[in-house]
C-alpha cells in the first residue's frame, strides 16, 4: 500500500463567517492537536482554509481515524508529497494510480492546479502531461473528463506538489467550544450521550452531569457513566463530569406519595441543580437527550413542567429525531454498546406502573413546596458534587482506587 | 544446574511472583460481587485485558482469559466446531500441530467433523498453496500453530492468513500462538487471524493461565457454561491474581521481544554450530526457525538416555515436547518431516531463554560432546 506523507484537512461552514473565521480556525487547530498527542511525531500547520498534518511516518489510517472526530472539519484528504519538477510528479502520479489497484474499466482525471505560477506549465497541460505516463502503464483505465471514478488532483506548489484523490467525510460541524458552553445531563441510556455528541458538533463545549442514587444505584452504573463520558472526550480531547449525589431528595421525592408524578418531580430537582452548576461553570444552556414523545417525562405537557424548572435555554438536540436514528447515530459515534448494559440508573428507579404524561403545573408546585428542605438538598447536592476530568487516553482514577489499583502490579 | 527447557515452561519473572502473591493476599474478592472487594478485583480484571489487549494491538473487548493453550486451542476449534457446524464441518490443520490442537481434531473426528491434517517439508514447513488447495466449501477452519514447539519451524502465519482471506473471508484462522510470542512479532489484524491462543507460563508468567483472542464478530459456542463470567463466552470465577499476573508477563515480553531475538539468535546460531561440530548428531532444527529452539538427534540412541546423562552433568533439556515426553514413542513431529524412525526416536530439544549467555551455552556444547563420545560406544548395543 502507498504511504502517504501528509493529510489535508478542509474547513466546512466556518469558511462562510467572516471576521470569526480567523477564531474558529484556531479552535479547530487546537482541537486537531489535542487528538493527536498520542502521536508524537505529526506536524500539525494551518493554511489558508486548510489544516495540513504532516505524518512524519505515523500510521496513516490511525491519524485519520482520531482527526475524523474534529468538528468543523468536512472531509481528510491523505496526500502524497512529491518534488516540484515535472519528472517526479509524472513517476509519482504513475505510481500513486499504480498503488490504488483500480479494476478494469475504471475510468479517471486529472486535476491539476498550479498554485506557483512560476512552474513551467500551466495547468491544462499539467492535466495532459500527467494522464498520458498513467494511460501507458495502465492500460486498463479509461479517461473520463466529467464523471471519472478517481479523480486524481495534482497540486503544484513551490516547495513541493501534493498528490491525492480520496476524500473522506469528517465530522462537519463548528470547531469545539466556538459557540460557548452548555452543560449535558448524562443519563447513561442511549440519547443524552448522542445529545452531547450533536451539541459539541454544532461547537459547544460540553461538560457533563450525572445524577446517582448510591447504595440504589451500584457503582458499575457511574463505571459505565465515566466511560460514556470517555467516549465523548475522544471527540472533545477532555471532558469535564460531574457526579451529584441525588439519594436524599430522590427518597424525599419517593416519600411524597405522588407516585405517578415522581419522575416529574426528580427532572424539576435535576434540571434546578444542573442550573446552578452551569451557573458555577460559566455554561449557558443544558442539554438534554429528550426526544418528543418517546417516554412520559418526554411528552409536550412532561416538556413543560419539567422544563419550567430551568430560566436558561434547555437544548434538546434530538427532539424531534426517530429512536432508529438516534441509535444509529449511538452507533458510529461508539456509545451504543455500553449505553445498553443493562445497569439502573436513577432514572429508571422507583418508576411507577403509570406516569403521568401530562402533569399539571401548579399541582407540581404544590407537592415540592410540601417537601420539607428540598431546598436544602439540593443545595447539598451541589456541594457535594464530584467532578472528573476525563481525557480519552488517561485512565480515570479516582480517589477510592488509588489503593486498588497499584501501577506496579501491572 | 542451567535450565535450557524454556519451551517447556519458564521461570516466572520475580516481579510476577511478588505481585500474584500480593494480589492473592489483598483482592480476594469476587469480580462478579457488588461490594467494594469485589468491584476492586473487578477493576483488577479490566485493567488487565487492557494490559493483554494493548501487547496484542487488538481490543479489550476481544480477550477472553482461559486455563491455558490447552483451554484456549480446545476453544478455539470445538467452539467454532460447535458454533458453526451449519456452515461446515470440514477442519484444516497440519500434522505437526501441538496436541492440545492435534488431539481436539482427532475428538470432533469422532464426532462427524472431517480434518485435513496437511503434511510438511523437511524443514517442517507447510505450503500456503497447500493449505489453499485444501480448502473445500465446507471449510470453516483452518488452525496452524506459529512456531513449533520441538522443532521451532515458523509456519508462514501471516500469508497463510492474507491468501485465505482473500479466498474466503468467512473461514475462521486459528493461530497456536505460545511459542512464538516471546521473539516474533505478529500483528493478528493484519495477518487475518481470527483467534490466537498464548498460554502465560511460557512467557514467565503463572502456570494455569492463559487468553485467545477471538477476533470481534465472531461467537464462540462456550465449552464452559455457568456464571457467565467473560461475558458469557467462558464461566467460572476469574482468577485475578494469576489474571494480573499473566498481563505483567505477557507486557514485559512482548516489550522485550527485540532485544530477546537478536541475543537468543546469537546464542542459537552458536549451538547450532557446535552440534553441527559433533559428527554424531543431527540436526532437526533449521537457521530459519524460531530462535529459542534447537531441536537434534543422535540416531540410534534412545533420546531419554542421553537426557539423563545430559542432567548428571547439570544442564536441563528435553525429548520431543514435554506434554508427550513420557512415552517412548518416535517423535509425530520428526516423523511427519520425513526423518527416519531412528531419528525420530533420539530427539533431544534445547529450549533457550533470555538469561542464558554465551558461557553456558559454551558449556552446554562441552557436555554434549562429552557425552555423546561416552554414548559412541554403546550405541547399538541397546537395541
Amino acid at each position: 500500500m502507498l504511504q502517504y506523507d501528509m493529510l489535508l484537512l478542509r474547513f466546512g461552514e466556518i469558511a462562510i463567517k467572516g471576521k470569526n473565521r480567523p477564531r474558529f480556525e484556531k479552535a479547530a487547530l487546537s482541537h486537531v492537536k489535542s487528538l493527536l498527542r498520542s502521536f508524537p511525531n505529526v506536524q500539525v500547520v494551518k493554511d489558508f482554509g486548510r489544516i495540513y498534518v504532516v505524518l512524519n511516518g505515523e500510521p496513516s489510517s490511525q491519524v485519520i481515524d482520531r482527526l475524523k472526530n474534529v468538528f468543523g472539519i468536512t472531509s481528510i484528504s491523505p496526500v502524497k508529497m512529491v518534488d516540484t519538477n515535472l519528472e517526479s510528479i509524472l513517476s509519482a502520479a504513475t505510481t500513486f494510480i499504480q498503488s490504488l489497484a483500480l479494476e478494469k474499466e475504471t475510468t479517471f482525471k486529472v486535476s491539476a492546479r498550479r498554485v506557483w505560477k512560476l512552474f513551467p506549465y500551466s495547468s491544462h497541460e499539467m492535466n495532459r502531461l500527467v494522464s498520458g505516463p498513467i494511460l501507458n502503464t495502465c492500460q486498463h483505465l479509461k479517461v473520463d473528463v466529467h464523471n471519472p471514478d478517481v479523480d486524481l488532483r495534482v497540486e503544484i506548489r513551490e516547495k513541493a506538489t501534493y498528490l491525492y484523490c480520496e476524500v473522506i467525510p469528517a465530522a462537519g460541524g463548528f470547531p469545539l467550544g466556538t459557540n460557548g458552553k452548555a452543560m449535558l445531563l448524562l443519563s447513561g441510556g442511549i440519547d443524552s450521550p448522542v445529545a452531547g455528541w450533536s451539541a459539541m458538533r454544532r461547537g459547544l463545549e460540553i461538560e457533563c452531569i450525572h445524577f446517582h442514587s448510591y447504595p440504589f444505584t451500584s457503582k458499575k452504573a457511574e463505571e459505565k457513566v465515566i466511560e460514556l463520558a470517555k467516549i465523548l472526550s475522544r471527540y472533545g480531547g477532555q471532558i469535564k463530569l460531574h457526579l451529584v449525589p441525588f439519594t436524599d431528595i430522590q427518597t424525599a421525592l419517593a416519600g411524597t406519595g405522588q407516585e405517578s408524578l415522581i419522575i416529574t418531580l426528580m427532572r424539576r430537582a435535576m434540571l434546578r441543580i444542573a442550573t446552578i452548576l452551569a451557573d458555577h461553570n460559566e455554561a449557558l444552556a443544558l442539554v438534554t437527550g429528550d426526544s418528543l414523545g418517546q417516554v412520559a417525562s418526554q411528552t409536550l405537557s412532561s416538556m413543560n413542567v419539567i422544563g419550567r424548572a430551568t430560566d436558561i435555554p434547555l437544548l434538546r438536540p434530538l427532539v424531534m429525531s426517530d429512536k432508529n436514528e438516534i441509535i444509529q447515530l449511538a452507533q458510529t459515534i461508539g456509545t451504543y454498546d455500553l449505553s445498553i448494559l443493562p445497569y439502573e440508573d436513577c432514572c429508571t428507579l422507583f418508576v411507577p406502573k403509570s406516569p403521568s404524561t401530562n402533569p399539571n403545573l401548579g399541582i407540581v408546585e404544590k407537592i415540592e413546596a410540601g417537601v420539607p428542605g428540598l431546598e436544602d438538598m439540593i443545595e447539598k447536592a451541589v456541594t457535594g458534587t464530584e467532578t472528573l476530568v476525563i481525557k480519552p487516553d488517561d485512565e480515570v482514577r479516582r480517589k477510592q482506587d488509588e489503593d486498588m489499583i497499584q501501577d506496579k502490579w501491572f | 544446574m542451567k535450565y535450557f527447557d524454556h519451551a517447556a515452561t519458564t521461570l516466572p519473572y520475580e516481579d510476577v511472583t511478588t505481585t500474584v502473591a500480593e494480589i492473592m493476599a489483598r483482592h480476594y474478592g469476587n469480580p462478579s460481587s457488588l461490594h467494594k472487594l469485589g468491584e476492586a478485583s473487578s477493576k483488577l480484571l479490566s485493567k488487565s485485558r487492557e494490559v493483554c489487549a494493548k501487547a496484542l494491538d487488538v481490543n479489550p473487548g476481544e480477550i477472553i482469559f482461559t486455563s491455558g493453550a490447552t483451554e484456549s486451542n480446545n476453544f478455539a476449534i470445538k467452539g467454532s466446531a460447535f458454533q458453526y457446524r451449519s456452515r461446515g464441518q470440514h477442519i484444516i490443520t497440519t500434522e505437526t500441530e501441538h496436541p492440545s490442537v492435534y488431539e481436539c481434531c482427532k475428538q470432533l473426528e469422532q464426532l462427524g467433523w472431517q480434518v485435513t491434517y496437511l503434511p510438511v517439508n523437511t524443514d517442517g514447513l507447510v505450503s500456503v498453496e497447500e493449505v489453499l488447495a485444501a480448502v473445500r466449501r465446507d471449510t470453516f477452519l483452518v488452525s496452524i500453530m506459529h512456531v513449533n514447539n520441538e522443532t521451532g519451524s515458523i509456519q508462514p502465519v501471516e500469508r497463510i492468513g492474507k491468501m485465505l482471506k482473500e479466498h474466503d473471508p468467512r473461514i475462521i484462522f486459528h493461530v497456536d500462538g505460545v511459542q512464538g510470542f516471546t521473539t516474533l512479532p505478529l500483528s493478528l489484524k493484519e495477518s487475518g487471524i481470527d483467534l490466537y491462543s498464548l498460554s502465560a507460563h511460557k512467557l514467565r508468567g503463572p502456570k494455569g493461565i492463559g487468553l485467545l483472542f477471538v477476533r470481534e464478530g465472531i461467537t464462540l459456542f462456550p465449552l464452559l457454561a455457568g456464571g457467565g463470567q467473560e461475558g458469557g463466552r467462558r464461566s467460572g470465577t476469574e482468577n485475578i491474581p494469576l489474571i494480573v499476573g499473566m498481563s505483567k508477563a505477557v507486557r514485559m515480553t512482548s516489550e522485550g521481544r527485540r532485544e530477546r531475538e537478536t541475543k537468543l539468535s546469537t546464542l542459537k546460531t552458536k549451538l547450532m554450530d557446535g552440534i553441527r561440530a559433533i559428527p554424531e548428531l543431527e540436526l532437526n532444527s533449521t537457521e530459519t526457525g524460531a530462535s529459542h529452539i534447537v531441536n537434534f538427534s543422535f540416531p540410534g540412541m534412545k533420546a531419554e538416555a542421553m537426557l539423563h546423562m545430559i542432567e548428571e552433568a547439570g544442564y536441563i533439556v528435553s525429548t520431543k515436547s514435554a506434554c508427550s515426553s513420557k512415552h517412548s514413542e518416535p517423535s509425530r513431529i520428526l516423523l511427519a518431516m520425513g526423518k527416519g524412525q531412528e531419528v525420530a526416536l533420539s530427539g533431544i530439544r534445547i529450549s533457550l531463554g533470555e538469561d542464558h549467555t554465551e558461557k553456558d551455552v559454551e558449556e552446554l556444547l562441552a557436555v554434549l560432546d562429552l557425552t555423546v563420545r561416552k554414548l559412541r560406544n554403546l550405541k547399538g548395543r541397546e537395541n
